[in-house]
């Protein structure tokens, strides 16, 4: 598939410019800046699999970094913003980034599956969950946050997909340092 | 082996709320250890929980799950005595299932 050896790509490049510069955890996350919500989208648009999916890791969809070339690459996608994907019991500053409850329900009709993205985190993507028919299109889980940061929820339903946003507050970071 | 996961299911409605705690290190891959090597990634990749055999999620982790990952889901049906169980593979293939009966 095209969008994933662009993400093959895109992964080298980053590892090869990370390998020059040494890994520091500021760098690292320095090349999550300047992102904006459609790069974030379209680098992982094509990654959100379908149902049955789950079984086999995608490890293209978790490797998407910050891509701002994935934009351009693959268009954007059509992601609509919804008011129907709700954050709940998520707090709007955490104060230990390394456990911060994030909580998504959605109310779109045939929900299928709800993705986690932290757009500052090194990895982009923090997990996917698939609801067969059946499974409330709500979970809750914890998840780890370098630092203050927009978290989305990707939802697709009924084959489009649907995504919401907040931005939490991080004091302590989750990421060793 | 890891150690069990702690699971709770109870009906409440029409419906069954599952809460799972799993026990595991879910290292990034970021964390240097005090020599200054990088402890190398470790983390759940898969979960996949079933209702009397009959699946009601599946999900995909990457490493920003937290430490010792907590899960909420529910799911329409359900009677006391059902069972639930839940099954974890990790990266580096380890795996783990825990079964509980709804509550």
């Amino acid at each position: 598939m095209i969008a994933i050896d662009i993400g093959a790509v895109l992964w080298r490049r980053e590892s090869e410019r990370r390998g020059r510069m040494g890994t520091t955890r500021r760098e690292v996350l320095k090349t999550g800046g300047g992102v904006t919500l459609m790069a974030l989208l379209a680098a992982t648009g094509w990654l959100v699999p379908g149902r049955g999916h789950a079984q086999t890791w995608s490890k293209a969809a978790f490797d998407a970094k910050s891509v701002d070339e994935a934009e351009k690459a693959l268009g954007g996608g059509p992601v609509t913003p919804s008011k129907d994907i709700a954050f709940v019991s998520t707090p709007d500053i955490a104060e230990n980034g390394a456990v911060v409850p994030v909580g998504i329900a959605s109310a779109l009709p045939k929900t299928e599956s709800i993705a986690i993205l932290i757009e500052k985190n090194p990895t982009l993507l923090a997990a996917v969950f698939d609801l067969p028919p059946g499974t409330d299109s709500a979970i809750s889980t914890r998840v780890k946050m370098a630092q203050t940061s927009n978290v989305y929820a990707l939802v697709k339903a009924d084959g489009k997909y649907y995504v919401a946003s907040k931005e939490i507050k991080v004091t302590i970071g989750g990421c060793g340092g | 082996m890891a150690d069990p996961m702690k699971i709770r299911a109870t009906v409440a409605g029409d419906s069954t709320e599952v809460k799972v705690l799993m026990s595991h290190e879910m290292e990034t891959g970021q964390r240097k250890d005090s020599k200054g090597n990088v402890v190398p990634a470790w983390f759940i990749q898969t979960v996949t929980a079933t209702w009397n055999g009959k699946p009601v999620l599946s999900a995909q982790w990457g490493t920003a799950i937290a430490k010792n990952p907590f899960l909420a889901f529910k799911f329409k049906g359900g009677a006391k005595g059902d069972k639930i169980q839940v099954t974890w593979v990790d990266n580096k293939g380890d795996k783990r299932t825990d079964e509980t009966v709804i509550a």
